[in-house]
């Protein structure tokens, strides 16, 4: 090989060169394969807003909308909930909403607009089960509290503002999404409260 | 005129000379026990997987609106369709089983020590595809337990900082788990994967012969050229890709040997295999798991989740650890742990026979501790079975870390030259 007549330097410039436009080829031909898995137009569309009627639930009582595929919780609690919130404070991760898991105007000590009305994601932070809603036996989870939500897959819990408690897997509190009233009755989830 | 027609071929095409030296002259040790059963069998697995697969492609429907009603059709209106698709998944889960005791085969005898680092690296690779194969397969037949589990494990990358939100949405390609996700799903299923998976295995031989089998001794059956007397030598011909570099000792050919062995090894499996698809196809709730046969459902998710039986080990250190990162780091490290076993090792004698007591007791304990893991992976995450479950997580990684300190200096037996009689 060594008296085979090359040019060295030119061979690793054209070698160099190459590889450098051929990668960039590459790059280029990867964008639409990557690109393409992402949301369509068709499943983007899908995520219009949903209304609610609220006036229609019992107060305890938990229903469940269907918004961008996700279950959303809507609980209509009763006073006597919204008053025990604050003792469990000092059990929770995050029982003051520092996380930006809700809206400005759902940062307050009941994670929503109305104290009344908690609109939340039924999607556990964790690995994204369905936590189910226990009233009246809580406690067989959290001792002394006899509301909140119980993550079946991997044993998280929250209490009734969907703030997470701590020694769970889930790091955050539930997601409040986007929401408002249009009238007494009528909750909007997808719209922001002051944004139509 | 057969030889002529050979010929032909040969001088085109070294087909004889590729048979000769994988094959009917390829060195074997004559000391294969039962655990060597497994390789071969792994092999027919795949071949059923990728036959019957093919099979129900043909009747499948690829969507989120019809996939399940599918799936029906295949097992009421089909012809035969029924057994197709348990032969289907009934050897997803044998393919399990044989694997995973063909990888204990290889930390019995030290089939991962130098030289077959790389032999072992191809095989952990086979592994990894063939579970990300399981786990898009299982999406499926989109009942309600496909749809869950996999919720479950693509928000897993949801854990990694900053980019993990948006990268769970693109895999899934939508807001939540939809005809989107199952779609591309079936994609990788059916081509990606399974052409990966089939270079992998071609490989995993490629690399196997070139270093030769181990066996249950661990010996060496290549010794130097030169170094052993004639009357020593094996005295099977073997192909001279082998013999012009080594003097080979206790050692048979393949063919006809080893592979008529492995018929056996097959026939007694399809014993197994059948009797379990034909009479017990769900496999006790742990094949086919019962939210399975409920369409999936978006709002409603099974009151336990747990993955098929499998995944159970690494999904029980997933959530014994109460952090979502930390949890998937622990998932995956518990992965990466197996891929660096070779060089967590630093023993030199191969074979649990010969080593230290420590050994075989750490190899016990992670045996035990791999199957807990594995039960605990299919039940309900109660405190009592998190305390359990952490206890053989510590077990699982406690096997790489001990090994890697009593293995420098490790007091073995004598291993014997050639391979006892």
């Amino acid at each position: 090989m060594s008296n085979v007549p090359v040019n060295n330097g030119r061979r690793r410039f054209l070698t160099a060169a190459t590889a450098v436009v051929g990668g960039a080829g590459v790059v280029g031909v990867a964008v639409p394969f990557i690109g393409s898995w992402n949301p369509s137009a068709r499943a983007k569309a899908a995520g219009a807003p949903v209304e609610i009627n609220v006036g229609k639930i019992q107060p305890g009582q938990l229903i469940r909308a269907e918004w961008r595929g996700k279950p959303v919780y809507v609980v209509r609690r009763t006073e006597k909930t919204v008053n025990d919130l604050a003792k469990v404070d000092d059990q929770l991760r995050d029982p003051n909403s520092d996380e930006a898991q809700q809206p400005e105007y759902a940062k307050n000590a009941y994670r929503s607009i109305k104290p009344e009305f908690l609109v939340a994601l039924g999607v556990c932070t964790h690995l994204g089960c369905a936590p189910t809603h226990h009233s009246g036996d809580f406690d067989q989870f959290v001792e002394g509290v006899s509301d909140g939500f119980f993550c079946p897959c991997h044993g998280s819990k929250f209490d009734m503002a969907g703030r997470v408690f701590q020694g769970v897997p889930a790091p955050l509190n539930l997601m409040v999404p986007e929401h408002s009233f249009t009238s007494e009755d009528t909750l909007l989830i997808g719209v922001g409260q002051g944004e139509a | 005129m057969f030889a002529n027609f050979m010929a032909w071929i040969d001088k085109r095409l070294p087909v004889t000379d590729c048979w000769n030296k994988h094959l009917a002259q390829y060195p074997a040790p004559k000391n294969f026990n039962f655990w060597y059963f497994f390789g071969s069998l792994a092999m027919l697995v795949l071949v059923n997987q990728i036959l019957t697969g093919v099979w129900l492609t043909m009747s499948y429907e690829p969507s989120g609106d019809g996939a399940f009603a599918s799936i029906e059709y295949i097992m009421r209106d089909v012809d035969y369709g029924w057994l197709l698709r348990y032969m289907h998944s009934t050897g997803a889960s044998f393919f399990f089983i044989v694997v995973y005791l063909h990888m204990f085969r290889g930390m019995m005898y030290g089939s991962y020590q130098k030289p077959r680092e790389l032999l072992w690296i191809f095989g952990m690779l086979i592994f990894l595809v063939l579970m990300a194969e399981a786990f898009m397969g299982y999406l499926l037949p989109w009942g309600n337990m496909s749809y869950w589990g996999a919720q479950v494990i693509i928000s897993l990358f949801g854990a990694i900082p900053v980019i993990g939100d948006d990268l769970t949405q693109w895999i899934r390609g939508d807001y939540v788990i939809s005809g989107a996700t199952l779609n591309r799903f079936f994609a990788l299923h059916v081509i990606a994967m399974p052409l990966v998976l089939v270079i992998l295995v071609f490989l995993h031989i490629l690399a196997l012969h070139e270093v030769g089998s181990n066996n249950p001794d661990g010996t060496e059956i290549k010794k130097k050229k030169g170094s052993v007397k004639p009357e020593e030598l094996s005295k099977f011909k073997f192909h001279k890709h082998y013999t012009d570099k080594y003097d080979i000792v206790d050692a048979i050919p393949f063919h006809p040997y080893y592979s008529v062995k492995d018929i056996m090894g097959v026939a007694f499996f399809l014993f197994i295999f059948c009797w379990v698809m034909f009479f017990a196809p769900e496999g006790g709730g742990f094949f086919i798991e019962a939210p399975n046969f409920e369409p999936a459902n978006g709002l409603k998710t099974p009151e336990h989740i747990v993955p098929v039986w499998y995944f159970g080990p690494f999904y029980t250190i997933l959530r014994v650890v109460p952090d979502k990162l930390l949890g998937a780091v622990a998932m995956f490290g518990a992965i990466i742990m197996l891929f660096a076993l070779p060089w967590f090792d630093r023993g030199t004698v191969k074979s649990m026979k010969f080593r230290c007591t420590w050994h075989k007791v750490n190899l016990f304990q992670f045996t035990v501790s791999f199957i807990v893991l594995a039960i605990l992976g299919t039940k309900a995450a109660t405190p009592l079975n998190n305390m359990i479950g952490t206890v053989a997580s510590f077990g699982y990684f406690g096997f790489f870390i001990a090994l890697w300190f009593y293995s420098k200096n490790e007091t073995t037996k004598p291993v014997p030259e050639r391979v006892s009689k």
